[in-house]
């Protein structure tokens, strides 16, 4: 495996000390992941979530009304930098 | 006595055990202290003044909620999980948060940034994991009940290790709101105790349908407490031998024999059963587990709460060096196994595939439950290993989970029982898994076990 592009899709900034730990570690997991491969699965349905028949027929919607939320300063209150009503961030570009 | 002598005790049984176990991140005095004074002048709350611990991924409002990571060490919960307000509702008070492994990815707890926590039977051992803070916490004594999360065993391996009794109810059962979500098919809110009427209470207080979370359930919330005494003749319990053969330790093995052979005397039916993909349930589970992982670890960039990156010039380099310093080894590790399954020309290969034998692990439960009410097996493979012995090799440290894992896959509930201790004195838990719903019929034959067959013991480390 390419960790270091692996790395990069997830926006880690590994060491190389890191590549040179994670890469037999992770071909290792995915040798065993592989052992899949020798399971027939054709004609099965893939399960998409964990719900159960009940779960499945719970009725999730509610009318579209306007309801209460975190108000401004305490979302904002745990961010590492705040300023004016807004995050902020390093330049963009 | 008093709610506020009660809570003062627990509050400082917990400070003065802390250095040993290391299994609280947070004890939450000023917090607890308060709503004891208030309990006081409440009535007819059914969990009136009882001190409870929660793992530190449920968010508390107002208190530190850090997921036993870097990235959010200074985090204080903006609202309360729907089970916390459920608990608080009832009358319970959070005397404070317990250690576990980062963002809930480990079965040792030694994956916390701030330390691992040690076992209450032997500190040279490790409590489990995920939820080995929690788990640590119930089995030392300084509280009765207390909750934690499951995503593939983080509740019933760690109550396994520490001799207490734990539960992971239905996928749908408890809300997960406030439950700082790793893998979103899989993840439960689960609860500890030191016997099974203390757990039943507590899930019957959190569980139930709650609006803001879809994935609970609309289905009734029965008396759990009722099921206890009920009579277990006449039950099935499954066993699936052939997964009770190679790669488990003598001792548990032998205890795990002991245990079918009192249920049969205390009147249940024993029948052979098989699952036969189980055996592939650790290679879906970290397949799953960790795309789902990597996607909802994408919100920790350092911009909205937590820790950010120092030095930084622009916005790219801010989240590459943030999560860098932020996550630890186990985290990463998953979020780039999730990143690499899920990427382009393999999404096929692994993540489509891992879903279909999921079904077919699941199909193989709905099958057994046709012949038998629960399935007993091990919890885990061995008892508490030593501090040290498996965090250099993750996938020896993903096998453990072999009996857990496929019950988190299958969505059905399961629990963890002590069942006799190893020849050195370390805890040996049985598990049971039910069917859907079934949380009744498994805290049932845990109480009727456990009252029939106690742990005599105690672990070396507890309160006075």
């Amino acid at each position: 495996m390419d960790v270091r592009q692996v790395a990069k899709l997830a926006h880690l900034e590994i060491s190389e000390e890191e590549v040179a730990l994670y890469t037999p570690q992770m071909d290792e997991i995915v040798r065993y992941v592989e052992q899949l491969g020798e399971v027939d699965i054709e004609a099965i349905e893939p399960m998409l979530g964990g719900l159960t028949d009940e779960g499945k027929a719970t009725f999730t919607l509610r009318d579209d009304e306007t309801k209460g939320s975190l108000d401004q300063a305490s979302a904002l209150g745990q961010a590492p930098s705040a300023v004016a009503g807004h995050f902020r961030v390093p330049k963009v570009l | 006595m008093s709610i506020r002598k009660d809570i003062e005790t627990v509050l400082s049984n917990a400070e003065k055990l802390n250095p040993q176990l290391n299994s609280f991140l947070s004890v939450e005095s000023e917090h607890a202290l308060a709503r004891a004074d208030y309990l006081e002048s409440v009535d007819g709350l059914l969990l009136k003044g009882l001190a409870i611990a929660v793992k530190d991924n449920i968010c508390t409002k107002g208190l530190r909620t850090s997921c036993g990571s870097r990235i959010l060490h200074n985090y204080r919960a903006q609202f309360d999980a729907t089970a916390v307000k459920r608990l608080n509702a009832a009358g319970a008070v959070v005397v404070g948060k317990t250690n576990m492994d980062e963002f809930a990815m480990g079965s040792s707890n030694e994956s916390s940034a701030f330390g691992p926590v040690m076992n209450p039977w032997d500190p040279s051992r490790v409590p489990g994991g995920s939820s080995g803070g929690s788990a640590a916490a119930v089995a030392s004594g300084v509280v009765r009940v207390a909750l934690g999360s499951e995503t593939g065993g983080s509740v019933r391996q760690p109550a396994s290790f520490c001799g207490i009794v734990g539960l992971k109810p239905t996928y749908g059962r408890i809300s997960r709101y406030g439950l700082v979500a790793f893998a979103s098919s899989l993840d439960n809110i689960g609860v500890f105790g030191q016997n099974a009427a203390d757990i039943a209470k507590v899930l019957g207080a959190i569980a139930g349908r709650d609006q803001f979370d879809s994935t609970s359930a609309d289905v009734p919330v029965p008396d759990y407490s009722s099921f206890l005494d009920a009579d277990i003749a006449g039950k099935t319990v499954g066993v699936p031998r052939q997964l009770i053969g190679e790669g488990v330790d003598d001792e548990v093995k032998q205890a795990i024999l002991r245990s079918i052979e009192n249920f049969r005397a205390l009147g249940a039916n024993i029948v052979d059963i098989e699952l036969p993909y189980a055996r592939y349930g650790i290679a879906v589970y970290y397949i799953i587990a960790t795309a789902e992982a990597s996607s909802n670890l994408a919100r920790f960039d350092g911009v909205r709460y937590g820790f950010r990156a120092e030095d930084v010039e622009e916005l790219r380099q801010m989240y590459f060096k943030t999560r860098e310093e932020g996550f630890g080894a186990e985290v990463k590790r998953r979020i780039m196994l999730g990143t690499y399954v899920l990427s382009s020309g393999y999404y096929d290969a692994y993540y489509a595939k891992a879903q279909k034998v999921r079904t077919l692990v699941k199909r193989d439960y709905i099958e057994a439950f046709r012949h038998c009410d629960v399935i007993l097996t091990p919890t885990s493979p061995s008892v508490a290993f030593k501090l040290g012995e498996k965090s250099s090799d993750p996938l020896a440290m993903y096998l453990n989970d072999i009996y857990t894992v496929s019950a988190n896959l299958a969505g059905i509930p399961g629990i963890s029982v002590p069942c006799g201790l190893s020849a050195e004195g370390l805890p040996i838990g049985f598990q049971l898994v039910g069917n859907f719903w079934s949380e009744g019929t498994l805290l049932n034959l845990a109480h009727k076990y456990e009252t029939e067959h106690p742990l005599e013991a105690r672990p070396s480390i507890f309160v006075e």
